[in-house]
């Protein structure tokens, strides 16, 4: 009998619900209809950063709040926003995080510095082996 | 080729190992904090959650007392026990205000009688558009706003019954 309850138990369980019952949001799976304003929005949707699925861009992530945020960039966009304030103003609240395009802040001045610094190096590594041969 | 290149893939490997160890003992903040904690609450105004109690705007939080503004859903899990903690906390003097994210009157409504109504108004903000505004990235989150309107503490992630003593003293000192 106890093993009967649990199995009726079992199959009574629902997964809990992780998700909102209301549908996306207007300009979450649509696009605006300027050819423009899209192209812009949909470039700027590529370069923010989802905030549940961390390490997905917006445009990937299928989480609710990605929807809003693709809602929000593309409802801006369409009232004639441009896409630098757009990003601006989620920098202003989310910080530099929620943006994938790399700053000019001097935390990222290593990012900028390492190809003329790798391609320096190489140019050295490959005059040495020049010059090893040429000795030869 | 010099002794110290000999040792040089040592060194790099020591640095990795290193690394791991250092970043597994001490893992990263994941949460993603508002950068408005100490600035303005942003303008916004939202309408009933439910149809029985007062919308929400941003000037019914610049009234001269501090407010606990909780950011909670119907359908979000951890929102369920965290009524307790903010009817305990509302039992002590706080002011608590709801923003009820993606969500319905029906279903608010039947998630406010099955688990209790801290709340004295609550808006209902469908397309979290308050939400980002805000600078908050999931539910529940709380935050404290002084009496001018100005958010002096963000709390992400459900409140704990032991967390209140701290979460009066922010209120406290938001007067």
């Amino acid at each position: 009998m106890k093993r009967l309850t649990l199995l009726a138990c079992l199959f009574a369980t629902q997964p809990v619900a992780a998700n909102s019952n209301l549908p996306p949001a207007n300009w979450a799976y649509r696009q605006v209809s300027d050819p423009t304003q899209e192209a812009s929005a949909h470039a700027l949707i590529g370069e923010l950063r989802c905030l549940v699925c961390q390490g997905q861009s917006i445009a990937d992530s299928d989480a609710e709040l990605a929807g809003d945020m693709r809602d929000l960039v593309r409802r801006r966009i369409a009232a004639g926003e441009r896409s630098s304030d757009v990003r601006a103003w989620l920098v202003q609240r989310y910080g530099t995080w929620v943006s994938y395009r790399p700053t000019r802040e001097p935390a990222a001045w290593p990012l900028w510095l390492a190809p003329a610094a790798l391609l320096i190096a190489g140019g050295f590594l490959i005059r040495r082996r020049v010059r090893m041969t040429s000795g030869n | 080729m010099s002794r110290a290149i000999r040792f040089a893939p040592l060194a790099v490997l020591v640095f990795i190992v290193v690394s791991l160890v250092w970043r597994l003992a001490t893992p990263v903040d994941t949460n993603v904090h508002s950068k408005l904690d100490g600035k303005p609450v942003p303008m916004f105004s939202l309408p009933p959650g439910i149809p029985t109690k007062a919308a929400l705007s941003a000037a019914d939080l610049a009234t001269g007392t501090p407010h606990v503004v909780n950011i909670f859903a119907s359908w979000c899990v951890p929102c369920i026990g965290e009524v307790t903690v903010l009817q305990a906390l509302k039992a002590r003097g706080a002011a608590i205000d709801g923003i009820a994210v993606r969500d319905r009157p029906a279903d608010i409504a039947a998630f406010l009688a099955r688990n209790g109504d801290p709340y004295e108004r609550i808006g209902s903000d469908t397309q979290s558009r308050v939400q980002i505004a805000l600078g908050s990235s999931g539910v529940p989150e709380t935050f404290v706003v002084d009496g001018k309107g100005v958010i002096r503490y963000q709390h992400i992630g459900p409140i704990d019954a032991l967390d209140i003593p701290m979460i009066l003293t922010k209120l406290d000192q938001s007067k």
